[in-house]
């Protein structure tokens, strides 16, 4: 009884997130996340040849000093709401002929005031998660320290979770 | 045709390009684009500390680590073959205003001035990097996802919660990069 309360525990916590539900029930061999490597790969080349993980593209962004940041998130919110409206419409099935899940994201005020933590992270370091991925195999190694320190940020928000207002 | 990849590319195929990484996980095996989510698989596969929030299978999301693993390598190979010689072109006002912080290289994407191993051991690069690193962390989980989870998968799916978020980031950014930062420029 008391490991399925904490079962249920863990799927409270995981619902509220954004993409820790990607329950397949198909087994695949280890060798299927290639295919993810591949994806995170071009992923990461345009991230750095976007420039997006600049440092000071960031700054000009939250300075209204350019339009590059938002015509490159406007428009691939564009593309995302277009392709996800014909996966719905036609019913598109993924590579393996099941259905395509989507998860729909609960309120909570912690997207506000995570959201304006986040947003203060975003204009010192000039970067969101991926960002410090691509901008660390571009070759500034330093970017190293503010992923751990993220990975600790993340700790402790887990830590102090219940104590905060959600 | 290297000659044009090396250039920095336009924001109207660089957002398309992004835009279709949703269509293309949720295609090729069921999964819901999103990038923050990787540093709590983190957490939970090296120090859960017996937190609940870190106590689930980790290793089902595997592929959202080999997907950050493939950005890592992606940053690698832009670098490595399709590099931009050329300074970061920037807009002037912002050139004038850094230059009084002492940033005036720009020569990165990530500028040397501010974010390296000798200004890490500096008070103004500590909080750039520590802090600044830890409010991402932080902040992410907390509002249950990033730029990646919230402004592009969540408003793809249409999600009013999403809208919060990426509403929330960008205020949260704008009081940052006007109010705060000059301060901690200019230290």
């Amino acid at each position: 009884m008391k490991q399925d309360k904490e079962l249920d525990t863990d799927f409270g916590v995981r619902s509220l997130d954004a993409v820790c539900i990607n329950e397949s029930r198909l087994a695949h061999k280890w060798y299927h996340n290639f295919k993810y490597l591949f994806v995170g790969m071009l992923f990461g080349v345009v991230l750095v040849k976007a420039e997006i993980i600049s440092w000071v593209r960031i700054q000009e962004m939250f300075r209204l000093q350019s339009f590059h940041m938002y015509g490159v998130i406007g428009s691939a919110v564009a593309v995302g709401i277009i392709s996800v409206w014909l996966i719905k419409r036609f019913k598109i099935k993924t590579i393996y002929g099941e259905p395509v899940k989507f998860h729909p994201k609960q309120f909570s005020k912690g997207q506000i005031y995570g959201g304006l933590i986040f947003g203060f992270g975003w204009a010192i370091t000039g970067a969101c998660p991926g960002p410090l991925f691509a901008q660390m195999g571009s070759g500034a190694t330093v970017v190293l320290v503010t992923l751990l320190s993220a990975v600790a940020g993340t700790w402790v928000y887990g830590l102090l979770r219940d104590k905060l207002p959600h | 045709m290297m000659e044009i990849l090396r250039q920095p590319w336009p924001w109207y195929i660089a957002g398309p390009l992004i835009g279709l990484t949703v269509p293309a996980l949720l295609l090729i095996g069921n999964k819901s684009f999103g990038i923050s989510s990787s540093l709590r698989h983190i957490c939970a596969a090296c120090i859960p500390a017996n937190i609940p929030f870190f106590r689930y299978e980790w290793r089902k999301e595997t592929w959202n680590l080999v997907f950050v693993a493939g950005i890592f390598l992606g940053g690698m190979l832009a670098a490595a073959f399709f590099n931009n010689p050329q300074p970061v072109r920037v807009n002037p006002a912002l050139v004038a205003e850094l230059s009084q912080y002492g940033i005036t290289d720009f020569k990165g994407l990530v500028p040397h001035d501010l974010m390296s191993w000798s200004s890490l051991f500096t008070l103004r690069g500590m909080i750039i990097m520590v802090a600044g690193g830890f409010l991402v962390g932080f902040g992410t989980r907390y509002a249950g996802g990033c730029t990646s989870g919230h402004a592009i998968m969540g408003l793809s799916n249409l999600q009013f919660p999403s809208l919060v978020a990426t509403f929330s980031f960008i205020v949260g950014g704008f009081l940052m990069a006007n109010l705060l930062l000059p301060f901690i420029l200019s230290i």
